[in-house]
């Protein structure tokens, strides 16, 4: 099939396996940790404190940056943005790993992972939000290894079980974004049964409109990035149709982004106004939230809005890694730095070391299986002999 | 003041009837307000009368069979730093200066609508009929967002366990409650600081007391509304604030919170898929339309094509037809000059003979012009 595409077995001690390697016996050795010692004695987690950043940044984080999968099949199956066709298999599958190492960076995070299944298959507790992100969590991760498979079918010659697959792309696709839009919504809605925790600034009657609206942006801008990267390493295995489609998928993104970041900003701002929570933004708290509004919002969006104008391929790009970085400050913000504001400084939470490094640890294994993938997979390229579709 | 044994025993069997029922039905966004379980128990905490003696703390940890402190429950010293519940900690007692000292306890207030419960995503948690909030281990996943949601910071975790850690936090006392019996720390206390009682009794009784010694007390029931009300109840001559106990809570319950988010995931459900398939058909429709008008503009290009085509032809037989016509013409008239000029010649031939015979010339003049008109 597709052997000719593995790397040739030259050196296996390249810069990026060694320090690949090393990343993952650390997370091996934390592994081990966790479940030996417990949560306890590798996090700083603690009774007021009981989400860090295994929630904060791997379930948060992860999902918000995982977005592209939904948006960028929703664009070309459902809006009929056909030129976009190229960026749909890197972004399904870079969905796929987002959300599977999510629910893998769970199985640290919570007491007792064994048990995970439980909310859907044993004791559904429906008036949770959480249950409502855990099910569609579930469901979507199954959507897109479904999405994903005709990939792997084409590299194993599996034709007829393709076809088949191919033929649910347009129902797939549906199904995908309304999930998409319940648990992205749902992961800022967790947050509404505590608005005696999270500062007025942030706590909102519409996190949930908040976190599905930004998950729009953080998902394409993930798309643009990624896209950066993969021209950059793995440009040798994108085929003609991907080189030519690649600067429309990136301008035309570009454009939605700044749009739907200029919209964010004005719901932001309705907020605030709905709230009556202006007099925070002459405190510190205030200060913060406009750094992360105005600085990773509305400047990236206008650098957007730039670099589509002008058709400025670097500006768009750096657009697309400041809002990655916004996003990041957003569901952190939330999640950790605003939330239990109340505390004492004492009793706040600063993440361990090894929360730190088991959290690379699972974003490396992410980038090592993408690897192994696009370098194996029809991804970034038609599979000679399914061109038609 | 506080309720005899008898009469707490005897309404008890009413209260655990429907213990084991299911949960009443959450009136998420309605205009009906759930008021707690009908008899169903609380404790009154007068925070006046706590003299911070931890014999509640260590009834609980007895009770409970949790493991015992470092420090013995005589040693007040551990009065002088704040302390919160823990995973073998289910109580707390804390002093404040305002200026003078004011001890007060802190355990799970059994919130009649409990934040906990409606964040468990497996059901671990239940508001018994008997008010007390229950925890099953058995089905707990360790996600740790009761955590979150607990607005009073009460559930704590087993963060050292490996493989079995458990949330852990006050039952009330619940299966002592169900053996008739009054919950560990209620029993003990030598002050009659915790009263054990029907909730809706406790708060007539706490309100007579704020009413009999207006000065004694500030006029608040702390947990009457709070989160929408709990089944501890509290009295205090401070502000609530100053004892640790925040006030701006306010009194939406739990799930009144989370309602609005949770109804938008139905319509979501119901809605997106028309948006969607909406979508996709005018996008279809677009590019079919767009496909329509591009036939169109072909044929109609393919038409004017071929009639310019035609007409060009034509013109190109017209241009031949006069091309050939002056060429005709141009040799007609090119041979009737010549006829001219050999006619011409002729002429001047017959002049030069009629320099000789003068007659014959007239003759020659009279047909020349007739002849060119032609």
């Amino acid at each position: 099939m597709a052997t000719e595409n593995t790397q040739p077995a030259d050196s296996k001690f390249t810069p990026f396996n060694i320090v690949t390697g090393i990343i993952l016996v650390i997370g091996g050795i934390l592994t081990i940790l966790r479940f030996t010692q417990g949560i306890g004695a590798v996090t700083n987690l603690d009774n007021n404190n009981p989400w860090g950043i295994w929630i904060g940044f791997d379930l948060l984080c992860g999902v918000a940056l995982a977005a592209g999968g939904y948006v960028t099949s929703a664009a070309c199956y459902i809006f009929g943005f056909k030129r976009y066709h190229s960026a749909v298999r890197p972004a399904i599958l870079t969905a796929f790993l987002g959300y599977a190492l999510v629910v893998f960076a769970l199985h640290y995070d919570v007491g007792r992972p064994w048990r995970l299944p439980y909310p859907i298959f044993y004791s559904q507790g429906t008036s949770s939000l959480l249950f409502e992100v855990g099910l569609c969590v579930f469901l979507y991760l199954t959507v897109l290894f479904v999405e994903f498979t005709p990939a792997a079918f084409e590299w194993l010659g599996l034709k007829k079980i393709r076809e088949v697959v191919v033929k649910l792309t347009m129902i797939l696709t549906i199904f995908g974004v309304i999930l998409s839009t319940l648990h992205q919504s749902s992961l800022g809605a967790l947050f509404m049964i505590a608005p005696s925790k999270l500062h007025p600034l942030w706590y909102s009657g519409y996190l949930h409109v908040y976190f599905f609206v930004s998950s729009m942006f953080a998902g394409m801008s993930m798309v643009i990035f990624e896209g950066t990267l993969a021209h950059r390493w793995l440009s040798h295995k994108m085929d003609d149709t991907h080189h030519h489609e690649a600067p429309g998928v990136a301008f035309g993104f570009a454009k939605a982004a700044s749009l739907i970041m200029m919209g964010y900003l004005c719901i932001k701002i309705i907020g605030i106004a709905m709230d009556n929570n202006w007099h925070y933004l002459a405190t510190g708290w205030g200060a913060w939230f406009l750094v992360e509004l105005i600085g990773f919002v509305a400047f990236p969006a206008i650098l957007y809005a730039m670099g589509s104008r002008e058709q400025n391929m670097l500006m768009v790009r750096w657009a697309a890694v400041w809002t990655v970085l916004g996003i990041v400050l957003n569901r952190l913000n939330i999640s950790i730095v605003a939330f239990n504001y109340h505390l004492p400084s004492a009793d706040r939470y600063i993440p361990s070391i090894m929360e730190i490094g088991t959290s690379v640890f699972i974003v490396t294994v992410g980038i090592v299986v993408y690897r192994f993938i696009t370098t194996r997979m029809p991804i970034l390229y038609e599979h000679p002999d399914y061109k038609t579709h | 003041m506080a309720i005899s044994r008898r009469k707490f025993l005897g309404g008890i069997g009413a209260a655990l009837g429907g213990a084991a029922a299911s949960l009443g039905t959450a009136y998420g966004a309605s205009n009906k307000h759930f008021k707690g379980h009908p008899n169903s128990f609380g404790v009154l905490h007068d925070i006046t009368r706590c003299i911070g003696c931890r014999k509640c703390e260590e009834a609980c940890n007895t009770v409970n069979d949790l493991p015992k402190p470092e420090t013995s429950f005589e040693d007040l010293s551990v009065l002088d730093s704040k302390r919160r519940t823990d995973a073998d900690i289910y109580t707390v007692v804390n002093r404040f200066n305002t200026p003078e000292p004011v001890f007060a306890k802190k355990q799970c207030n059994h919130c009649l609508e409990p934040a906990c419960a409606s964040a468990c995503f497996v059901k671990a948690f239940t508001k018994t009929k008997s008010g007390a909030v229950t925890y099953n281990e058995k089905v707990c996943v360790g996600c740790r967002y009761c955590m979150v949601a607990c607005p009073f910071e009460i559930p704590a975790y087993e963060y050292h366990k490996a493989l079995t850690p458990s949330v852990t936090k006050c039952t009330m006392c619940f299966p002592r409650i169900i053996e008739g019996k009054l919950p560990g720390c209620v029993e003990i206390c030598p002050k009659e600081a915790l009263i054990f009682g029907e909730r809706d009794k406790l708060i007539k009784a706490a309100w007579q007391r704020i009413y009999k010694f207006p000065d004694k007390y500030t006029a608040h029931v702390y947990g009457e509304h709070e989160m929408g009300g709990t089944s501890w109840l509290y009295i205090s001559g401070d502000e609530f604030s100053k004892v640790g106990m925040r006030e701006d809570l306010g009194i939406k319950s739990a799930p009144e919170l989370t309602s609005g988010a949770l109804a938008a995931v139905p319509i979501v459900v119901g809605l997106w898929p028309v948006f969607l398939t909406g979508a996709y058909a005018i996008s279809k429709r677009k590019e079919k339309i767009a496909q329509q008008e591009k036939d169109q503009a072909v044929a109609e290009t393919l038409a004017n094509a071929q009639e310019e085509a035609a007409k060009k032809l034509e013109d190109l037989r017209e241009k031949l037809n006069q091309e050939k016509a002056s060429a005709i013409n141009f040799e007609v008239k090119k041979a009737l000059e010549e006829a001219a000029k050999k006619a011409e010649e002729e002429k001047q031939a017959q002049e030069a003979q009629e320099e000789e015979e003068p007659d014959q010339a007239d003759d020659a003049d009279g047909e020349d012009p007739s002849k060119e008109d032609e």
